[in-house]
């Protein structure tokens, strides 16, 4: 059977796709039953050619549709079994365990078979009659095909990337998409753009896009490619294709009345991953709290600690014979106050984004558990409906046979991009508090030097004292 | 720790530099140190004092009402030469106040003496974790320990040893007060307080007391800010570390979800704590530390009252030169008949007419004899002046190097603990890294 279409793959440099997912996103794409996740978005690949087509050419768009050929091709070689291109059923043959996945995913995680280098920069303050805002510069490098060119720069501002996550979101409901930065800062901000607010972000941007980037499925997304090689004209208006704004919220009332369904009939291998999520959740966020009070601790320590020394300096103004035992001590001081610094900005680099986006992460994962937990509880309402109401019996169980192949691949997507954020969460928050531990490590080391040099020289010069004094009487 | 055996005896400055050799030896530890006598003194052996305990009181206070009081025990060994063996040869309990009593008596009848400080009678430089309660047991402790070193530091003074009052502090536990008060030393106290705090100018001052003064000043000055300062940084030295606690105690929860995860988390946990708690060592440490700077800025204030009590000899001084001055004049005109200084007695002469030759006669006589009288005091005056400067000055130079001695012995055992801090927090993240590695 095919599998492993995938498998196949191991050997093209970093171009995988995870078949199954991709093959939900056809399925549910020609289901198109107004179903309020699955993304009824006209951009997956493949199946947009008609739709592109409908909303105004240009030189980009075409080369859009040249890709999506492209695409259509790969997934013709990647499948053996024709009836993937078989809109109306998904093929159970299909390679969706997640042990494929995984191995798949693991490959993909290599980072020498990266293609795709995003990085994001130079924030620019833009002010209009109506409002002020950032931009960002992104550049992308990469050598994939489907790129029309080998480097790209754009500038985006931060509403672009809440789109883009929302049609991540909606094309891919039970993936675990990256989380975007905080909109505001709640406590503490006094300015919304002062600089460390901006780097922060910056930071944040960065590392949202690059995780797309690495995501064995999200990668290839086809907002995501507008997202970073649209000049700006053509981004706003590839926005406005897709579901209005009245579809969306439309779906998201339904989708709460939903979610309550869904918890109940959950199974129990996602019961332990909501489990997980909950105790997940409440730790990540107080660990959060306890780095940044960490941070702020030190920062007032080491604000004293710039006051401390210069007294020493003071007072050996004063002193004759103390003089250089107390300039010694306040050079000391000054020394490991430095150090401080250096710690902190250790641990602002290392360990507080890294928890922080796992902060965020956490929410990104309730939202994907009821998602989830929507899409089956869709199902269990059919089902139900079916038992009641005898009538329209034949039209209800083919809507259930649909539903329940989305509930597996949806399912099935959760589990293994599941493995997957647990894997790269456990390497993240390891080398996250090594690095940490390296930085306290160091500091201590510096700290110590400077002291047993100041030790060493009293010591000299209070030998050579003591051998002065020998001969007088005392 | 064993001073240097005796000098011989008879020299008046042996009994100073044999002092000066155990105090640059003793006088810092907590273990009973040494003071060593003259022969001019009431005993012959040397002696260990120590204040070795210290106990909560209720009494009676003078208003007859209730009060609590925390009372320490001062026992004191005499120690054979032959054996090193020590005797217990008295002990006894006092509270603070009998020490400061002690203290003012040496006050007023030492006034060219820098008479060593008592500890704080409250909590100053307080950190938040630190209770300024005077009952709480690390600062009866810390005040046990201070008043043990102010006993050292009197017992190997040269001359303060020598006092009758201190030994009968040690010794005479009953009616010691009374003995006190017998010597008719509240009187002096009173007028002694008065003086200090009187402001007069003095016309030529002595230059090497006014730069002590100064440098007083600055020390009290430098010290203070010092010692703030000090206490803010520790609260914020406690904070960081006691926040890392928080982390041992979500690790732990967190390792119950995770299965590769658990162990490393759970065991970086632990070392957490032990960083956080470690902590609180560090700080009582450096807590002594902060009591040997106290000291010295107690002991500022000591070293001004002497050059306070020079400016005051130096007035009186000025003041009796400048009356004996007047009254030559005053004698001079009358001999001659004229007036060029003012007085009482030429006004109403002016006014109510001239004085007989016998009356005159009489003014000279009387004030040639108060002339004589003023030349003697003033004669005496400026021995005693120089009396005490001499004394003075020996003391400040012996003071001066007991200060350098011990701040630079403070200021290196500082440097040590926090060597000791460096190398306890190398050893805990080492062990923590370790951890997160093999999560």
């Amino acid at each position: 059977m095919g599998t492993l279409g995938g498998a196949g793959l191991a050997a093209a440099a970093g171009r995988e796709r995870t078949v199954g997912m991709e093959g939900d996103r056809l399925a549910s794409q020609a289901r198109s039953s107004g179903l309020p996740a699955g993304g009824a978005t006209g951009e997956s690949p493949g199946v947009d050619a008609p739709l592109l087509g409908g909303s105004g050419s240009s030189a980009l768009l075409q080369a859009e549709v040249l890709d999506l050929d492209e695409d259509e091709d790969d997934l013709e070689v990647f499948s053996k079994d024709a009836s993937l291109m078989d809109m109306n059923s998904f093929s159970p043959m299909m390679p969706t365990s997640p042990l494929s996945m995984i191995n798949q995913v693991k490959f993909e995680d290599e980072p020498d078979l990266k293609d795709l280098f995003i990085t994001v920069d130079e924030p620019e303050s833009h002010v209009t009659t109506i409002e002020t805002f950032i931009t960002y510069r992104i550049i992308t490098k990469t050598s994939r095909g489907e790129f029309d060119s080998s480097e790209f720069e754009v500038r985006r501002r931060y509403q672009d990337f809440l789109w883009l996550k929302g049609k991540l979101e909606e094309a891919h409901p039970t993936l675990i998409i990256p989380p975007l930065p905080e909109k505001f800062i709640v406590k503490g901000m006094v300015e919304r753009f002062n600089d460390d607010f901006i780097e922060t972000r910056r930071k944040a941007l960065q590392k949202f896009l690059n995780r797309i980037a690495d995501h064995p499925t999200l990668t290839f997304n086809e907002d995501f490619k507008v997202f970073l090689t649209a000049q700006a004209w053509e981004l706003s208006s590839h926005k406005k294709q897709g579901p209005g704004l009245l579809s969306r919220m439309g779906q998201t009332v339904r989708a709460v009345a939903l979610s309550m369904r869904g918890v109940k009939s959950r199974p129990e291998e996602f019961m332990e991953m909501n489990n997980f999520i909950e105790i997940f959740s409440q730790k990540i966020n107080l660990i959060d709290k306890i780095s940044q009070r960490i941070y702020k601790e030190e920062r007032e320590y080491s604000d004293e600690m710039r006051e401390y020394g210069p007294i020493h300096l003071l007072w050996s103004a004063s002193e004759e014979d103390l003089a250089d035992t107390l300039k010694g001590v306040a050079s000391c001081i000054d020394k490991c106050c430095k150090a401080t610094e250096k710690r902190m900005a250790g641990l602002s680099e290392a360990l507080l984004p890294v928890v922080h986006e796992y902060v965020l992460y956490s929410e990104m994962l309730m939202g994907v558990m009821k998602r989830r937990d929507q899409i089956q509880a869709e199902l269990d309402s059919k089902v139900e409906a079916l038992m009641y109401k005898k009538a329209d019996a034949d039209l209800l169980t083919e809507e259930i046979g649909k539903l329940e192949d989305k509930v597996e691949c949806a399912n099935n997507a959760l589990k293994a991009d599941w493995e997957r954020w647990k894997h790269n969460m456990q390497n993240d928050i390891k080398s996250a508090f090594t690095e940490a531990a390296e930085e306290n490590i160091h500091y201590y080391e510096q700290c110590l030097a400077t002291w047993e040099s100041f030790l060493a020289s009293q010591t000299d010069l209070h030998m050579e004292e003591t051998s002065e004094d020998k001969p007088e009487a005392h | 720790q064993q001073p240097a055996p005796l000098e011989p005896l008879g020299h008046p400055d042996a009994g100073l530099q044999s002092a000066v050799g155990e105090e640059a030896e003793g006088a810092r530890d907590e273990s009973p140190g040494e003071g060593t006598m003259t022969e001019n003194n009431f005993w012959l052996k040397k002696i260990e004092i120590s204040v070795s305990e210290a106990e909560k009181r209720t009494g009676r206070n003078a208003m007859n009402m209730q009060e609590t009081y925390t009372a320490y025990l001062i026992e004191t060994r005499s120690v054979e030469h032959t054996d090193g063996q020590s005797v217990l040869t008295d002990s006894l309990w006092r509270r603070y106040s009998e020490f400061e009593l002690l203290r003012n008596y040496l006050l007023v009848y030492y006034p060219h003496i820098v008479v060593p400080p008592l500890p704080e009678k409250r909590a100053e430089f307080v950190w938040h974790k630190l209770s300024a309660d005077n009952m709480d047991p690390d600062f009866v402790e810390r005040r046990r320990i201070g008043l043990e070193n102010f006993l050292l530091r009197v017992a190997s003074h040269p001359i303060l040893c020598r006092d009758k009052i201190f030994y009968l502090f040690l010794t005479q536990e009953g009616n010691w007060k009374e003995t006190v008060n017998e010597t008719g030393f509240q009187l002096k106290a009173d007028s002694r307080l008065k003086a200090l705090n009187a402001t007069f100018r003095v016309k030529n001052p002595d230059k090497r007391f006014t730069e002590l003064k100064h440098y007083s000043d600055e020390l009290q000055s430098v010290i203070s800010h010092l010692l703030r300062v000090r206490a803010r940084v520790a609260d914020r030295l406690y904070g960081v570390y006691k926040v890392h606690g928080n982390y041992g105690r979500v690790f732990s929860e967190w390792s119950a979800i995770e299965k590769e995860m658990g162990d490393g988390l759970q065991s970086a946990g632990h070392h957490m704590d032990v960083y956080a708690s470690s902590i609180d060592d560090i700080l009582e440490d450096e807590e002594h530390y902060a009591d040997q700077l106290k000291e010295y800025l107690f002991y500022a204030e000591a070293l001004r009252a002497v050059c306070r009590k020079h400016e005051l000899m130096q007035y009186d001084l000025e003041m009796a030169a400048q009356d004996l001055a007047s009254k030559k004049q005053q004698c001079e005109e009358l001999a001659t008949g004229t007036v060029r200084t003012f007085s009482l007695k030429g006004m109403t002469t002016k006014l109510f007419g001239q004085e007989t030759p016998e009356q005159r006669e009489a003014r000279i006589k009387v004030l040639e004899e108060q002339i004589n009288e003023g030349e003697q005091q003033l004669k005496s005056k400026n021995l005693e002046g120089r009396e005490f400067v001499k004394n003075a000055w020996a003391d400040i130079e012996r003071f001066k190097e007991q200060k350098n001695h011990d701040l630079k012995e403070a200021l290196i055992s500082y440097a040590v603990m926090q060597i000791s801090m460096c190398k306890k927090g190398i050893q805990v993240w080492t062990n923590a890294k370790e951890c997160f590695s093999k999560m």
